[in-house]
C-alpha cells in the first residue's frame, strides 16, 4: 500500500517506543496510523483514511455495541489484549443472534510502549479479526504521558444485522425452559490468574478466547426458538445466571456434575480459594431454549470446533425470588449468589 | 497414590448420611459446632447440612482468622500502609475487612497507597527484596497454619539481613478462641461436640484439643475438608454423643498426629512469643491468644518499627456477632443480617469472609430468601 | 480457615524449595517446614509452604472405614 502522505525516518519497529508525538495529530501519528494499523488491518474501508468509515445496510434491525479491553498481562497463553478486543465484540453481537458486519478500535497507549509490542498485538487483532470474518473499519489512537495508562488499552465498537425471525433477549427465559454452555467454564480466568506475579503457577491451561458468531448461527439455524444466548465473561457463569434470571423473573437449578470444568481449573481454584463458577471465559456462551429443543441444540454445538464439551447444565424454574440454585452432587442444593466485590485469592 | 476423587464420592456420601440419620436418637437433639471457616464453607459448598438429620444441627463458629480480626488492627495497618515510602502486602480476603467508618486496605488502595495481594508470605519478602527502596511490610493474619511460614520468612529476613521488611503480626491462637466460646459452665452453648480443625491440627497435633474433652466433656474429631470427610467426622461425633465419651479423636488421620509438627512448632516458638492479650473482633479480648514476634526480630516487627500502639476498645454496635460466634445466636436472629451487613459491604465479623457464618449463610443459604421475601 | 491443598512433590529446587503439582498445576512450594520430605510424597499446601505430609496408607484405611461406616444393613 503506497501512501499518500510526505513521510518523516522510517520508524524503528525493533527498538522504538511510543512517543507523544505518536498521538499528536502530527507526521509521525500519521505515519503510525499508515505503516501499522492501515497496513495490518487491510481493508477498503480503512485504506480510504477518512474519520469514519460509510457503507450501506440492508432493511432490518440492527445490533451495536462496544467494550473496552484493560488486561495484565497484555499477552497470556491463548491469546492477547488484540485478538480479545476482536473476540469480545464480536460475541457481543453474535449475543443478539446478529451477524457481525464492522468493528471500529481505539487505542490509548502509554508513552514508552515498545513499538514491536504495539505491532504483535495489532497483528493479532488484524488476525483475529480477518479469521472473524468482521472488518476493523475505522479507528483512533490517543497517547498518555508515561505512568498513565497500562502499556494499552484498547476499545471496539462493533454492528452487526439481527436476521429476520430471530428474538433474543436476557428477559425471555421461561420455566422448563433447558440451560446449556458450550464446554469448560473457568479457563480465560484462571489462564491468566496463571501468568499474575505473585500468584503464579505452571499450568498447560490456555484461555479460550474466540469468536462464537459461526457457533451462534449454526445453532439458531437449528433451533430458531433459542430464547436467550449471553456470554458469561467477568463475573463468570454464575453472574450470567444471575443476571438473567432476575431479567426473566425465574429462578435457575443447575446440576453441578453437569458443569463441564477442566480438573486444572477445579485444582487452580482449589489452591487460590477460588470458585470456577465466578472465573471469567472469553469462548464459551450460555443458551436457553425450550427444553423440547435441547437435545437438537445440544448436538449442533456439539459438532461445532467450539462446541465439543457443550452441555446441558440445568433448567429455568418458577421462582419469584429469582434465585440460581444448584444442586450438589450430594442431593443437598445451595444458592450461587451474584459476585460480591471482586474475587480475592482467599486463605481461609 | 492417594485417591482424592474418592472423597467427594455422592453415593458413599449419600449412604454415610443414611447412616447418620439411623444413629442419631430420635428423642433427641444434637449440636455440633464447626470450629474451622474452612469447615463452614465446605459444609456450605456441599450442602452437607441438607443431608443430616432435621435434630443435628451444625453451628458455626468464629475459625477464620480473617473474620475476627479487630477493627483497631485493619486501622493500624491502613495506617502503616497509607505511610510515603510503604507497600503493604497481605492475602486477598484480608484486603476487604472492613476498619473504621467502613475503611478497608481496598479502599485504601483506591485513595493511593500501596497495597498489593500476595499469595504467600515468601512472595512479600521476594517483593521486598525486588523493591529496595520502598519499605515492604507484609500484614500477616492466621491461626496456627499460617503462623510457621511467616515464623520462616521472619527468619530468613533476619538471616539475610534484608532491612526494607517487616511483619504486622496479627496470628493468632485456636484453643483460646474455643476455649472463649465454650465459656464458662454456667453460660456454655448448648453443644454436644466440636469438629475441629484438621489444618491447624496438622501443625498443633490432636493433643493440643485434648483439655476440651477432658475438661468440658466435650466430643472432639479433628476432620478433613472433603465431603465424606465431613460426613464421617460427624457420624464419630453422633457416636460419641450416644455413648457419653468426651474425647479426640482424629478423623483426619492421613495428616494429623498427635503430636503434630515438631519442625513447625520448633520454628514458631523460636521467632514469636504470646502476647498478654488480643482483641478478636465478636469475643473481646482473650489471654494469651495472639502471637508477636521476640525482641531478637524487633527489626523486623513492623508494630516497633512503626510505632503502632495497642488498639483502641472495639465499638459497641447493634451487630450480634459475638452470640453468632459463639453458637448462642444465628445468622438471620441479626437486626443487621442482610440490611446493614453484607457481603458487598459487611459490618461484623461474621460477614467479613466468605467463610464466616453470616458470608456463607447469604451466599449459599437461605438467609437471602428471607430477606426478598420481607422486601416484597 | 487455612486454605490448604494436597499437592504431590515432583522436584526438589534450591533454598529449601520444591515444585509441588496436582491435576496439571505446578506451584513452587517451600518445604523448610517439612524437612523430611522426600520426592513423590503427598503434602498439605497452605501459603506456599508444605505444612504436613499425608499417609497414603493412612488414606486408604480411613476410605475403607468410611465405606464400612456407610454400608446398609441391619444395625
Amino acid at each position: 500500500m503506497t501512501s499518500p502522505l510526505p513521510l518523516g525516518p522510517a520508524i524503528d519497529w525493533e527498538t522504538g517506543r511510543i512517543e507523544l508525538a505518536h498521538g499528536s495529530g502530527g507526521r509521525a501519528m500519521a505515519q503510525l496510523v499508515d505503516e501499522l494499523f492501515v497496513a495490518a488491518f487491510d481493508n477498503p474501508l480503512l485504506a480510504r483514511r477518512d474519520d469514519q468509515a460509510q457503507f450501506a445496510v440492508a432493511a432490518g434491525r440492527m445490533a451495536m455495541t462496544t467494550d473496552s479491553y484493560v488486561i495484565s498481562p497484555l499477552f497470556f497463553p491463548g491469546g492477547d489484549i488484540g485478538s480479545l478486543a476482536v473476540h469480545g465484540t464480536v460475541n457481543d453481537l453474535a449475543m443478539a443472534g446478529a451477524e457481525p458486519l464492522y468493528l471500529s478500535a481505539g487505542f490509548i497507549l502509554e508513552e514508552g510502549l515498545p513499538l514491536d509490542v504495539l505491532r504483535r498485538v495489532v497483528a493479532s487483532m488484524a488476525a483475529a479479526s480477518r479469521a472473524a470474518g468482521v472488518p476493523i473499519v475505522t479507528g483512533d489512537t490517543k497517547v498518555v504521558e508515561r505512568g498513565k495508562g497500562d502499556g494499552i488499552f484498547i476499545n471496539t465498537a462493533g454492528i452487526g444485522r439481527i436476521p429476520p425471525g430471530v428474538a433474543i433477549g436476557g428477559d425471555r427465559a421461561r420455566p422448563g425452559d433447558a440451560i446449556l454452555v458450550n464446554g469448560t467454564i473457568g479457563d480465560h480466568g484462571l489462564a491468566i490468574l496463571s501468568q499474575r506475579e505473585g500468584l503464579g503457577f505452571a499450568t498447560a491451561l490456555k484461555s479460550d478466547s474466540a469468536a462464537l458468531h459461526r457457533l451462534v448461527a449454526r445453532m439458531l439455524a437449528a433451533v430458531p426458538e433459542i430464547a436467550c444466548l449471553r456470554d458469561p465473561t467477568r463475573g463468570g457463569l454464575a453472574t450470567t445466571l444471575n443476571e438473567l434470571a432476575a431479567q426473566s423473573g425465574v429462578g435457575m437449578l443447575l446440576h453441578e456434575a453437569a458443569i463441564p470444568i477442566r480438573p486444572e481449573v477445579r485444582t487452580a481454584c482449589d489452591l487460590l480459594g477460588l470458585d470456577p463458577l465466578y472465573a471469567a471465559n472469553e469462548g464459551k456462551l450460555v443458551a436457553i431454549c425450550p427444553s423440547a429443543r435441547a437435545d437438537r441444540l445440544l448436538a449442533t454445538m456439539r459438532a461445532d470446533p467450539l462446541g465439543g464439551d457443550a452441555a446441558i447444565v440445568g433448567r429455568v424454574i418458577e421462582d419469584p425470588d429469582r434465585l440460581v440454585t444448584i444442586e450438589t452432587g450430594f442431593g443437598g442444593r445451595r444458592t450461587v449468589d451474584w459476585l460480591a466485590g471482586v474475587q480475592l485469592p482467599r486463605i481461609c | 497414590m492417594i485417591a482424592f476423587d474418592a472423597f467427594r464420592d455422592g453415593e458413599t456420601a449419600r449412604r454415610l448420611a443414611a447412616a447418620i440419620a439411623a444413629e442419631a436418637q430420635p428423642g433427641r437433639s444434637y449440636a455440633f459446632m464447626e470450629f474451622c471457616g474452612g469447615h463452614t464453607h465446605a459444609i456450605c459448598r456441599y450442602a452437607i447440612a441438607e443431608m443430616l438429620p432435621a435434630n443435628l444441627r451444625m453451628v458455626h463458629g468464629p475459625g477464620c482468622p480473617v473474620c475476627v480480626l479487630p477493627v483497631g488492627r485493619v486501622d493500624a495497618a491502613i495506617a502503616i500502609a497509607e505511610r510515603t515510602g510503604v507497600t503493604l502486602c497481605s492475602f486477598g480476603d484480608v484486603l476487604r475487612i472492613p476498619g473504621s467508618h467502613r475503611r478497608s486496605l481496598l479502599s485504601a488502595k483506591a485513595a493511593g497507597a500501596d497495597v498489593r495481594v500476595v499469595y504467600s508470605p515468601l512472595d512479600a519478602l521476594a517483593l521486598a527484596q525486588a523493591l529496595p527502596d520502598r519499605q515492604v511490610v507484609f500484614f500477616a493474619v492466621g491461626f496456627e497454619t499460617t503462623t510457621p511460614p511467616t515464623a520462616a520468612v521472619l527468619a530468613r529476613a533476619r538471616h539475610l539481613g534484608i532491612g526494607n521488611f517487616s511483619v504486622f503480626c496479627n496470628h493468632v491462637l485456636t484453643p483460646p478462641a474455643i476455649a472463649a466460646v465454650l465459656g464458662e459452665a454456667a453460660d456454655r452453648p448448648v453443644l454436644d461436640g466440636i469438629l475441629g480443625p484438621a489444618h491447624v491440627a496438622a501443625v498443633t497435633g490432636a493433643d493440643a484439643f485434648a483439655g476440651f474433652a477432658r475438661d468440658a466433656r466435650m466430643p472432639v474429631v479433628i476432620a478433613g475438608f472433603e465431603p465424606l470427610d465431613l460426613l464421617q467426622a460427624i457420624l464419630m461425633l453422633v457416636r460419641q454423643a450416644n455413648s457419653g465419651a468426651a474425647r479426640v479423636e482424629i478423623q483426619f488421620s492421613r495428616g494429623v498426629t498427635a503430636a503434630g509438627n515438631r519442625a513447625a512448632q520448633a520454628l514458631t516458638a523460636e521467632v514469636f512469643e504470646p502476647r498478654a492479650h488480643f482483641a478478636w473482633r465478636g469475643l473481646g479480648q482473650l489471654a494469651e491468644s495472639g502471637l508477636r514476634p521476640r525482641p531478637g526480630f524487633a527489626a523486623w516487627n513492623a508494630e516497633t518499627r512503626f510505632e503502632i500502639g495497642d488498639p483502641p476498645p472495639e465499638p459497641r454496635t447493634a451487630c450480634r456477632c459475638a452470640e453468632i460466634l459463639r453458637g448462642l445466636a444465628q445468622p438471620a436472629d441479626c437486626p443487621l443480617f442482610g440490611s446493614a451487613c453484607t457481603p458487598e459491604s459487611p459490618h461484623g465479623a461474621c460477614m467479613v469472609s466468605s467463610e464466616g457464618a453470616c458470608a456463607a449463610e447469604w451466599s449459599y443459604g437461605r438467609g437471602r430468601r428471607r430477606i426478598w421475601k420481607e422486601l416484597r | 480457615m487455612c486454605l490448604a491443598l494436597p499437592m504431590r512433590v515432583i522436584e526438589f529446587l534450591p533454598g529449601e524449595m520444591a515444585v509441588a503439582e496436582r491435576d496439571g498445576i505446578r506451584k513452587e512450594i517451600s518445604v523448610t517446614l517439612v524437612p523430611e520430605v522426600a520426592i513423590g510424597d503427598y503434602v498439605i499446601v497452605h501459603v506456599g509452604f508444605a505444612l504436613a505430609k499425608l499417609d497414603p496408607a493412612e488414606a486408604r484405611r480411613t476410605l475403607a472405614l468410611i465405606a464400612e461406616m456407610a454400608a446398609p444393613g441391619p444395625r
